[in-house]
């Protein structure tokens, strides 16, 4: 019943109110001025200063304590045609972009463009036309779709949400696009549950695309997907962007995948881009030391590079919450390359080389950013430790091996430094951080004490 | 734990005072609007004009209704004085309101009838919680069998039979035919035995029908609980399957119980009335069916005041059980 | 290659002799049947392997292959817990230590699971309990197979969970599941299975639900583990890089079968099953330059209630009419030794396989 008053609310916009009407208009001129396309490479979707904050709720009187800080300033926009992919870990906020930028979601702040229309703060009547050119294809095929409902409804509730009336009906539509993702148009009235997970999946797809959408964003479409599977699914998507001149965004955690998939990667930690580059430049040579960390881990089905374990970079813990985000650079509780302006100033995303951008001071194949900043802070030091000697002796030009050397005679100078930089209520912290070696003299600290110890071990791994 | 608990407490006060307000505003707004004399009905329809007169201006009725809903609250924490001219009627806190038809204070009837209700509520719940579950859970790990399709037939039989029903054949068979019980309340300050003796009837027929959900519910959680993974953990570690069943997967099962339990408590408190009927028990069902057909007003209010302070309290009390049983609760 | 086949022994021929085997565990002819409304589901239907003290064995396969089943067959948890009068039925020998555990009597199983044969779980947070502390569980596990006090156990515990790299364990001891992270929990959840310092150590997808840079934790952390308590360990994963990151030997299921088996680089340099071929094809690679596009399986994994007669691959392998005589639809290929330790089951002749695998596939991957 709701969907038939919406129908009408789109089909007939001279009832809606006048306010309302006029708005619709306006978004229907202009996408029908849209409809030549934009040209491949153009700017189909520009994100800026993009922020979602979920409020956390605490005490007696439930007063907002703080925010999940799930997307915290995000910049960048998709051109038509290609595919972005948008790598990081649980919780850095890739899938609340996804949700943010198809609109299923109230952006907290920052703007988002849709072919060249401010479509942030749009209600949903605005975003209605809207939803033609924008679709969304989700994780789970078992849950995302009505199991009451047959697939010929499900494929074809696009058309009727939005009022539009295929040529030659909805059923022969609705078959043709089944059969245009590799199903059995016959199968129109099977349901949900008569498929597998790799058939729910292009069924899924076959909805998304009922509408011949410009912008796809596709939250991790291939991961509850066995192997074999996964590889299907990939290629249909491949062939119909290559059919029907589709824009992707394709939010991942499988590396891989990613790599497959994409013309251009974002790598995303705790709510921010960290490094946006074409995949080849990005997988050829990283340059946040995030992206190469997260590129070492993934697992190599090669049993021969089994021994070859060193090459890897181990992050020490978790992922810091997202309530309270690290200050400064987020990434300088787990990188071994970080020093004291990593804590107390924030990268900023820069263009370093022609199509790859990066926010770090100091990045992986790259001349450092920050050269005069030498001294590693302590959690650097321990995460050096768990690197692979190879690693540090790679970036042995940048501050790392340096600071192992300085460390010793400089140690007491930069604490009385940065004590002096830094505002009086950070003094102390920052003081701690720096000497480790006068912490541990003291030997009231254990935590210090295993820091000189990687100190020591990072200083021989240099003198190797 | 402890903001936890104050808030909910808070919560529950809040509550409290809404109840409050709704319950007032439908016993004397309503009738007002409705163009009811509410006058009448508390001295009854054939009484005479000058009666109901007095019985207005003693009660107040002709007082703006923030007036009413100011002298309401205040009678509970300061006790309240009726008068008319010469007529003083002193009503003591606690006082709930004060029925001019049974010419007696609420609160007495209510301190008098609710522990026979609160006994009769406890008795029955201890009895089905204990079939109830162990019923459930046995149906549970032998499932599909003779045991479990027999108990989930009774079970079905015991939330479809309606308890008059139930409680007069079981007074037919067990107090007239075999002569087992005495069918008659005795208060328990009377005789011991003689409560126990009076009150086992009432006890099994209630549980029964209580016992009949539990067991359902018991079965169902303890069925889903089992295929949870950590089920599987406890049995990968070696435990024996007793410890399995009694400890990890009895705890889980308990949560969905309890909850069920605080709503059925605070409603059973609420007016057991079809049991305290059929089994004459004086208990504040029986009270409120008196009232209501006596257009009592006051003492309906009372009770229904007192029914809800009491599925409030219940729903606490499972509350903060809650939060002892599953740790995530406390965060959160 | 040579020398890894030596020293592995740790996949044998198939055996039928009933006599005790020389391998620390031999699993002979396992089938694992479960009755439903809809049928027999065969979720393993004849599985043999061996296994060594101090070598990883890698179950690789999809879904629905029998690969999970198969290690709780092991453990014992499909004949523990059954309630009903479904029960799953179970027949072969699984043969640990020199006992024979599907005939063995079942408390005697119990008293053996967790002390000499533990389990890791895909997802901690479920399988841990979540009303009780990680110390508790642990405590628990340790005391069921150890006469200690409390204290005893649950200083055991703390020990255990430094040891597998939790930080402050003396006050991360009395935490409860949901206060920790999704890489902390599987650390507490290896803590909890290696408390008894069992010889036999199941990780069942460990580490499927955890982001890439903790998985390289946990797989550094079983890696370093196995070595210091020289357990066996199986490892089931449908991740073909943590199978090559971590076994010594890799067993391919398909629809309740092994369809390849053999050491680590014959599978992966050598395969001569078209489901492996299908399994490597699929996988995009970040060690390999950018493929044009993958080569997917087509079709989708078989019903366990009705797997297709003769090969159970044959719907969907590109190469089942290459044998003459329909023979890939009729007749189930039997596991037959193709090179030294390396195992396939497939109709098609070693020259047919080899040439396909070389001038074929290899090329594309």
């Amino acid at each position: 019943m709701s969907e038939n008053a919406e129908d009408k609310a789109v089909s007939i916009p001279a009832q809606s109110d006048g306010a309302e009407a006029s708005s619709t208009d306006t978004k229907a001129s202009g996408t029908a001025t849209l409809s030549k396309d934009a040209a491949p490479g153009e700017t189909l979707l520009k994100v800026t200063g993009l922020q979602k904050h979920f409020p956390i709720k605490k005490g007696l009187l439930q007063r907002q304590v703080g925010a999940v800080r799930a997307v915290d300033g995000l910049d960048f926009e998709v051109r038509s045609g290609e595919t972005l992919g948008v790598v990081g870990e649980s919780g850095c906020g890739k899938s609340t972009m996804g949700r943010l930028i198809t609109r299923l979601l109230e952006p907290t702040a920052g703007k988002i463009e849709f072919e060249g229309k401010d479509i942030t703060h749009l209600g949903v009547s605005g975003m209605r036309p809207m939803r033609r050119d924008v679709q969304m294809i989700f994780q789970d095929p078992y849950s995302s779709l009505n199991p009451r409902h047959t697939i010929g409804t499900i494929v074809g509730a696009p058309f009727r949400l939005q009022g539009v009336e295929p040529e030659g009906g909805v059923k022969k539509e609705v078959q043709r696009l089944l059969s245009v993702v590799g199903l059995n148009p016959e199968h129109y009235n099977r349901y949900p549950h008569e498929f597998s997970g790799g058939q729910r999946q292009r069924i899924g797809i076959a909805r998304a695309l009922a509408l011949k959408p410009k912008l796809v964003v596709a939250d991790e479409p291939v991961s509850a997907l066995d192997v074999s599977i996964q590889a299907q699914v990939v290629n249909l998507m491949d062939d119909l962007q290559e059919e029907l001149g589709l824009t992707y965004v394709i939010i991942a955690h499988d590396l891989s995948v990613v790599r497959h998939v994409s013309d251009r990667i974002a790598v995303m930690y705790l709510g921010k881009i960290v490094e946006l580059a074409d995949r080849d430049s990005l997988y050829r040579a990283p340059m946040h030391p995030y992206t190469k960390a997260l590129m070492s881990a993934v697992p190599i089905p090669d049993p021969r590079r089994k021994s070859a374990k060193s090459e890897r970079i181990l992050l020490k813990g978790d992922v810091p919450s997202p309530i309270a985000p690290p200050s400064g650079c987020r990434f300088h509780t787990r990188c071994w390359k970080a020093t004291e302006i990593c804590r107390t100033t924030e990268p900023v995303l820069l263009e370093l080389q022609p199509g790859q951008r990066v926010a770090c001071h100091h990045p992986e194949n790259f001349e450092d950013q920050a050269p005069q900043d030498t001294v590693l802070l302590t959690a650097a030091k321990e995460a050096a430790e768990l690197v692979a000697d190879e690693v540090l002796a790679e970036s042995a030009e940048t501050s790392a091996a340096v600071a192992a050397e300085l460390a010793e005679e400089t140690a007491e100078a930069s604490a009385e430094a940065s004590a002096a930089d830094t505002p009086a209520d950070t003094a102390e912290e920052s003081a701690r951080e720096n000497t480790p070696a006068e912490a541990s003299d003291a030997g009231s600290d254990s935590e210090a004490g295993s820091a000189t110890g990687s100190e020591t071990e990072s200083q021989e791994s240099t003198d190797k | 734990m402890l903001a936890y608990l104050i808030r909910r407490l808070f919560a529950a006060a809040v509550m409290l005072v809404v109840i409050i307000l709704v319950v007032f505003s439908i016993f004397f707004l309503v009738p007002k609007w409705a163009g009811v004399d509410i006058a009448t009905s508390f001295v009854g329809k054939q009484a005479d004009p000058h009666a109901v007169a007095a019985v207005r201006e003693k009660l107040g009725l002709s007082d703006p209704i923030y007036a009413q809903v100011w002298h309401f609250f205040k009678g509970i924490f300061v006790g309240r004085t009726y008068s008319a001219g010469g007529d003083v009627t002193h009503c003591a806190a606690p006082c709930f309101g004060y029925s001019f038809r049974s010419e007696q204070a609420v609160w007495p009837v209510l301190t008098d009838r609710f522990p026979v209700t609160l006994g009769l509520a406890l008795g029955a719940a201890v009895l089905w919680l204990v079939f109830g579950v162990a019923a459930g859970v046995l149906s549970a790990l032998k499932r599909g069998s003779l045991w479990d399709r027999g108990a989930m037939v009774v079970a079905l039989s015991g939330v479809s039979l309606p308890i008059y029903f139930t409680g007069l054949l079981a007074s037919a068979i067990f107090v007239f035919g075999l002569k087992w019980f005495n069918g008659q309340y005795v208060s328990i300050s009377d005789s011991f035995s003689g409560y126990f003796e009076g009150m086992i009837l009432p006890w099994i027929t209630l549980a029964f029908l209580y016992a009949a959900m539990y067991a359902r519910i018991t079965r169902a959680t303890m069925m889903e609980i089992l295929g949870e993974d950590y089920i599987r953990t406890a049995r990968a570690k070696g435990l024996t399957e007793r410890v399995v069943i009694s400890k990890h997967a009895m705890r889980s099962t308990m949560t969905p119980i309890l909850t069920m339990l605080g709503m059925d408590l605070g409603a059973l408190i609420g007016g057991a009335i079809l049991t305290e009927t059929t089994f004459s028990i004086p208990g504040l069902g029986q009270a409120v069916l008196t009232a209501i057909k006596n257009q009592d007003l006051p003492i309906i209010l009372g009770v229904t005041l007192i029914t809800s302070l009491a599925v409030l309290l219940a729903n606490l009390a499972v509350d903060v059980l809650y939060a002892v049983i599953d740790p995530r609760v406390r965060l959160s | 290659m040579t020398e890894l086949s030596k020293t592995g022994a740790a996949v044998g021929e198939p055996t039928d002799a009933s006599s005790a085997p020389t391998s620390f565990l031999e699993v002979r002819d396992l089938k694992v049947h479960f009755p439903t409304d809809d049928g027999l589901v065969k979720s393993v239907d004849g599985l043999s392997f061996k296994l060594e003290k101090g070598k990883t064995l890698g179950i690789v396969g999809e879904s629905g292959s029998g690969k999970s089943v198969t290690s709780l067959g092991i453990m014992g948890l499909h004949t523990a817990g059954q309630y009903g009068k479904r029960k799953a039925q179970i027949s072969g020998e699984i043969w640990l230590n020199g006992t024979e555990l599907l005939s063995a009597d079942p408390d005697h199983v119990r008293r053996m699971r967790g002390r000499e044969m533990a389990m890791i779980f895909q997802d901690p947070l479920s399988a841990l309990h979540p009303y009780y502390t990680i110390g508790a569980q642990i405590v628990e596990a340790y005391r069921i197979h150890h006469d200690v006090d409390k204290k005893t156990a649950k200083r055991r515990a703390v020990e255990m969970l430094d040891r597998v790299g939790i930080p402050q364990p003396d006050k991360r001891v009395d935490s409860y599941p949901h206060e920790f992270s999704g890489g902390m929990r599987q650390r507490a959840m290896i803590a909890m299975s290696l408390v008894n310092n069992p010889e036999l150590l199941i990780a069942d997808e460990p580490t499927t639900a955890l982001d890439v840079t903790v998985q390289a934790q946990i797989l550094d952390l079983i890696r370093d583990l196995q070595k210091e308590f020289g357990s066996a360990v199986i490892i089931i994963t449908h991740d073909l890089g943590v199978v090559a990151e971590l076994a010594d030997d890799i067993l391919v299921m398909y629809g309740g079968r092994c369809v390849e088996r053999g050491p680590a680089e014959k599978v992966f340099y050598e395969p001569r099953h078209p489901y492996t071929w299908g399994l490597l094809g699929s996988m995009p690679r970040l060690d390999r330059d950018q493929q044009e596009r993958l080569i997917p399986v087509k079709g989708s994994p078989p019903s366990l209630i009705n797997i297709p007669s003769g090969c159970a691959f044959n719907p969907r392998c590109p190469y089942a009419d290459v044998p003459k005589d329909n023979l890939t639809r009729t007749v189930r290929p039997e596991l037959t030794e193709v090179a030294d330790k390396h195992w396939a089951a497939c109709h098609m002749s070693q020259e047919q396989r080899e040439r396909i695998w070389t001038e074929e596939i290899a090329p594309k991957l």
